[in-house]
């Protein structure tokens, strides 16, 4: 019935009943809409997760490869990394961060962005500088692994987020917005009904009293005309023989 | 959600890593140093203290110019709950192998939690 549930604060009027109907219908567009897109962005999220599982095992072995041919550049040069980590100044190898659009979510993508030239150009120049070329070449496959993982990874946590956020509105639509509306419409309708049936029983006992009324009145008339006062009005006995009483009396006074 | 306005400048890789996983990243050049003398990789040693790794690890996340944060696994597994608790989308955590340890896909924060999303 009425009284059960929340509902919202408004006047049972019949415009109150359009209007909230009116809400109640968008509020399932709204929450078939969004269910859609929670579905879209699911299926892509697992896509992607089936990505990331892979990404994650290519990169195990790329890494392993890297291992190795740093190994072979410490056979051949002996020990460089101080070198190296002295002589890094700028970045060559650097990402570019695109945009993807999956449903109004924007994933950023990584791209990456090198430059040509080198900080290291004298390192491995008295032996093993081959070595040193082709482990660079390498550890740039194996960051260029890295960077596509980091960036399914970026999207992963992204969509993650935005998949939750989907979730809470399709529920609280679903359990919160559209049970309100509907008790709203139950306690209007069902309070129009009430006064309707007031407004019936109103009617009723105005009409009841008028027509006792104009019976009152007829008896009246035929008293003062007629004797026999055969009234089938509603009016009480007494005051049907005292209406006699003045009658008589009055015919008295006249003649 | 990520501050979308800002990764637009973010567009380079830290790492913080062993001696070798170093000198090969920063072979490739992803090395950099800043112009207040900050360099964007962090070399541990068996020697370097907890402390350390976790306040850099910290620096990494928090300088706005760095877009994927590379971290070997027996280092990410030393501060461990402070990766797990980390779940912002910038800068993209990866965990990579190191030469003496192979890659362990269990241990992966993020791989657990694709693991907890398969499984239900």
């Amino acid at each position: 019935m009425s009284g059960t549930g929340p509902r919202e604060n408004v006047f049972a009027t019949r415009m109150a009943l359009t209007n909230t109907k009116l809400r109640l219908k968008g509020a399932q567009t709204g929450h078939s809409l969004l269910a859609k897109k929670r579905d879209a962005l699911t299926t892509r999220f697992r896509a992607i997760l089936r990505k990331v599982d892979e990404a994650k095992r290519k990169m195990g072995k790329v890494m392993q490869l890297a291992s190795f041919s740093m190994a072979e550049v410490t056979y051949a040069t002996g020990d460089i990394s101080y070198l190296v980590q002295e002589q890094a100044k700028q970045a060559t190898f650097r990402v570019k961060a695109k945009q993807e659009n999956v449903s109004g979510v924007v994933l950023p993508a990584f791209e990456v962005d090198r430059v040509p030239g080198s900080d290291f150009n004298l390192t491995g120049l008295g032996r093993g500088g081959q070595q040193i070329i082709k482990s660079k070449e390498v550890y740039a496959k194996a960051l260029e692994t890295l960077v596509e993982l980091a960036s399914l990874q970026t999207a992963f946590t992204i969509l993650d987020e935005v998949i939750r956020a989907t979730n809470r509105r399709v529920n609280a639509i679903e359990h919160v917005v559209m049970p309100r509306l509907e008790n709203t419409i139950k306690y209007i309708i069902s309070e129009l009904d009430e006064m309707d049936r007031e407004e019936f029983f109103r009617l009723k006992k105005v009409q009841g009293k008028k027509k006792r009324d104009s019976a009152a009145k007829t008896a009246l008339e035929e008293g003062t005309q007629d004797k026999p006062p055969m009234i089938e009005s509603s009016i009480p006995e007494d005051d049907e023989a005292s209406a006699n009483l003045l009658s008589t009396k009055d015919e008295d006074v006249i003649f | 959600m990520a501050s979308t306005t800002s990764y637009k400048d973010r567009n380079l890789i830290a790492v913080i890593g062993d001696e070798d996983s170093i000198t090969g990243l920063l072979l490739a050049g992803i090395g950099h140093v800043s112009d207040n003398q900050k360099k964007n990789f962090l070399v541990v040693d068996p020697k370097t203290p907890v402390a350390t790794i976790e306040s850099s690890f910290q620096d990494f996340t928090e300088r706005k110019d760095i877009a994927i944060l590379l971290i070997n696994q027996h280092i990410a597994e030393k501060i461990r709950p402070t990766i797990d608790k980390y779940n912002q989308a910038f800068p993209a955590l990866v965990e990579i192998p190191s030469k003496d340890h192979p890659y362990d896909p269990s241990k992966d924060s993020v791989l657990k939690r694709v693991q907890k999303l398969f499984g239900d």
